[in-house]
């Protein structure tokens, strides 16, 4: 990898002062994906602003009737954390999903909505869920948030600080992961939220995660694996690879979303 | 360059690293604790596992200025020079738990990581979904699976965690 200068700010407003100074800064938090990206020299950021030293950023907890997670809370700590199993298991098995266990004790759930891999976990239990990203200047919601491939509204100086989770009624992830990346091929998060339904699509989709409003209202009318008797997902739209064709991915959507109504019903 | 102090198996450890040095690195080309292997170097194998503050974690996608202020434990930490070997070592040589050897010391950091996660009585299911981040390119698995079960029984009566 090509030299930097490695900066450890110890608060939110030192790390953004430091991306302000600094152009072509980049965050670094666990390193999971950029570390990897450096190396192949894909990326060389000239300065690292390492967020993985500031207090309270990685903090789990309960605000009303929201589970907040902290940008730097890893895929282990979100996964084992008592908080979350109770009030939103489907995130904590979700997150226990995500690569392997050494992994998990670094990757960091803010450095995978900012990355927004189109094979990440995390897009899609913020899309479903209706969660709000909080960052060091707005409010976002996940149709705002994520743009596409690897693109987000981040701006250069932005720090996402936050995530919050409205609580679900009901809620479920089912990942068929890639045999040998063990990314999501496809992933389906459903969730039963007090007002509507949400069915949202990880590594399938071209630009990135995605919902899927047909299964959405039938869900709606009756929450049921049923309710999806006979809809499919089109495949135009959807990646084709060495891994798996368009078509392939709209089967396993299908699939997918009545397995994970199916682990929803059976958790309440 | 950047200045590091890192407590590595115990012993603090001060250096003047370029930043850009992976923990890996520093641990075997600085510190010539070349235990740590480095195998695929993109956070798949798990050759390259150590403990950072007693967590398991990939050391060739760690900075070594991300570990400053922090300890960090290698397979030459699990038990002292010439001592009796750590439980989880001694049930890999009883159980033929390696061939080439080579991913050995990455499996034992995550067997010994696994068992502070998950106690001594592990499923043999247990151990080989958390051996996902550990790659064996003899495919000796079997007596792998084998040995983690066998250490971490006898980790429950050893002084040595």
């Amino acid at each position: 990898m090509y030299e930097f200068k490695y900066h450890r700010p110890a608060t939110v407003r030192q790390a953004a002062n430091l991306l302000v100074k600094n152009e072509d800064a980049k965050v670094i938090a666990g390193g999971h994906t950029l570390l990897p990206v450096m190396k192949q020299r894909l990326a060389s950021p000239p300065h690292l602003v390492d967020l993985s030293h500031i207090e309270g950023l990685d903090g789990i907890e309960m605000k009303g009737r929201s589970l907040v997670v902290g940008a730097t809370a890893t895929h282990h700590a979100v996964a084992t954390s008592a908080l979350v199993g109770e009030a939103i298991p489907a995130l904590a098995e979700l997150a226990g999903l995500i690569g392997d266990p050494a992994v998990r004790h670094k990757g960091t759930i803010g450095g995978s909505l900012a990355n927004n891999d189109p094979t990440a976990d995390y897009p899609a239990a913020c899309l479903a869920l209706g969660a709000t990203i909080v960052t060091n200047k707005r409010r976002l919601k996940p149709e705002e948030f994520f743009q596409g491939l690897f693109t987000t509204t981040l701006e250069g100086d932005e720090i996402i600080t936050k995530v919050m989770f409205p609580v679900p009624k009901k809620a479920a992830y089912i990942k068929f992961r890639n045999q040998a990346s063990r990314y999501a091929l496809v992933g389906v998060f459903v969730a039963k939220r007090p007002s509507d339904v949400r069915v949202a699509v990880t590594g399938a989709g071209s630009e990135g995660v995605f919902r899927v409003t047909a299964f959405e209202e039938a869900l709606k009318k009756r929450f049921s694996p049923k309710a999806l008797d006979g809809l499919t997902v089109p495949a135009t739209g959807l990646n084709s690879d060495l891994h798996g064709s368009a078509e392939y991915r709209a089967h396993l959507i299908a699939v997918l979303a009545r397995r994970a109504v199916e682990a929803a019903t059976a958790k309440s | 360059m950047a200045k590091i102090s890192i407590i590595v198996n115990g012993n603090p450890v001060n250096a003047n690293v370029d930043p850009r040095t992976l923990l890996v690195q520093f641990l075997r080309e600085n510190l010539r604790l070349t235990g740590t292997h480095v195998g695929c170097d993109t956070s798949q194998c798990g050759a390259c596992v150590v403990h950072l503050d007693g967590k398991a974690v990939k050391s060739c996608t760690t900075l070594a200025v991300m570990a400053d202020g922090h300890e960090v434990r290698t397979i030459e930490g699990l038990a002292a020079d010439g001592a009796p070997l750590h439980p989880m070592q001694e049930a890999f040589r009883e159980h033929h738990g390696l061939q080439c050897g080579f991913c050995t010391p990455g499996m034992i950091m995550t067997a010994v990581d696994l068992v502070h996660r998950k106690g001594h009585d592990l499923s043999d299911h247990t151990i080989r979904e958390e051996l996902e981040g550990n790659l064996c390119r003899c495919t000796g698995y079997q007596n792998i699976v084998q040995s983690i079960a066998a250490g971490a029984k006898a980790m429950a009566n050893s002084d040595l965690a």
